[in-house]
């Protein structure tokens, strides 16, 4: 090997290594809304442009409405939402005694329907449900996520960060292939992030709609060409938790912009 | 729920150029797709929206299958006069949604 051709190789290491170390240290961690171009940011953050608003809007109404055998609503027991749901997303999914095991926000959204509307529960991904979460979660936005110090969820944490590491599907990936390794590449033209639930329930450029996390996951698992767990599946819940444990800290986008 | 989100400033000066933006509820289902019986899913997207200033037309758009949902226009008009705008989306289906909102021009 001539000089000049190892010096180039020697450089290419150097650079190569130190991009890597640069773009990656532990603990950094990014929302998906680092990674978007201005333009989609720009909707995120104007409250007329963003149409997760939309949701929001039913919500506020939904919030108020009487529903179930109980002829009762949200507002009857919680109050005024700017305060009763302040501080409320960022700590799910939680614990829930009686089932004994977390739910996540939609599921606790039917649980008190059921329990205390005596209404039946709302389909997943129904507009009226989504609008409800993006509601609640949306009271807010800004606040840090706090989701992991309950002792009570230390073992399903343990099992979301399991499925998180498990490969699967006919493309034999995990969750952390991607989204701990590569999150600095690019997949077909699309970043990969790092994989951080901010934003949920979020509306989606692609989806042309709002989504819940559960559907997000459901459209990764399907990605990797496995076979994706039915909604509500306990699966889906510790994979909510372990990641929303893994964005301990990052500020709650609500309802977020993702392309 | 069909629900309309509009911002106009509350106030501007005279002969200051601002900026509207209208974001309305809407599928806008394209008539394109198909289900997986392969039936056609049949067409709803709004097909025209209309700004008024005080009464008058200031702003008309027509809309196709191509725009996305959830479809948002902005626009800016020069400011003369306090009053009123009012907004008009109509579509398929017998779709008829309206709003408004007020401006002060100092």
């Amino acid at each position: 090997m001539s000089l000049p051709c190892a010096r180039s190789l020697v450089a290419l290491l150097l650079t190569g290594f130190s991009v890597h170390a640069a773009e990656n240290p532990p603990g950094e961690r990014r929302s998906g809304y680092d990674f978007m171009a201005p333009d989609t940011r720009a909707i995120q953050d104007d409250d007329t442009a963003n149409p997760g608003m939309l949701w929001v809007l039913d919500g506020g109404v939904l919030w108020k409405r009487k529903e179930g055998n109980a002829g009762k609503s949200c507002a009857d027991c919680h109050g005024d939402a700017d305060n009763s749901m302040k501080g409320v997303a960022p700590r799910y999914p939680a614990f829930d005694k009686t089932l004994g095991r977390p739910v996540d926000l939609e599921q606790r959204i039917n649980l008190e329907r059921t329990r205390h509307q005596e209404a039946p529960p709302l389909v997943y991904e129904s507009r009226d449900l989504l609008a409800l979460t993006a509601f609640v979660a949306r009271q807010s936005r800004g606040m840090a996520i706090a989701v992991g110090d309950d002792p009570e969820l230390k073992p399903f944490i343990a099992k979301g960060q399991e499925l998180f590491m498990l490969r699967q599907g006919q493309l034999n990936l995990a969750c952390s292939n991607c989204h701990d390794d590569n999150w600095d590449k690019r997949l077909a033209g699309s970043a990969i992030t790092q994989a951080h639930p901010t934003g949920y329930p979020l509306y989606r450029l692609e989806w042309q709609s709002v989504g819940s996390l559960q559907r997000r996951l459901r459209g990764c698992i399907t990605g990797i060409r496995a076979q994706p767990y039915d909604y509500g599946a306990v699966e889906l819940v510790e994979l909510e938790l372990f990641m929303m444990t893994r964005a301990q800290g990052m500020k709650m986008e609500s309802p977020a912009v993702r392309p | 729920m069909a629900a309309a989100l509009i911002n106009v400033p509350a106030r501007a000066k005279r002969g200051d150029i601002i900026e509207i933006k209208t974001l309305m509820s809407h599928i806008m289902e394209t008539g394109y797709r198909r289900t997986a019986a392969g039936d056609l899913v049949t067409r709803d997207i709004v097909t025209s929206f209309t700004c008024r200033y005080n009464g008058k037309e200031i702003f008309h758009a027509d809309l196709f299958p191509a725009i996305a949902a959830n479809p948002f226009l902005s626009f800016f008009i020069v400011a003369q006069d306090s009053g009123k705008f009012e907004f008009e989306w109509i579509g398929d289906r017998g779709f008829s949604e309206t709003a408004s909102a007020s401006i002060t021009v100092e």
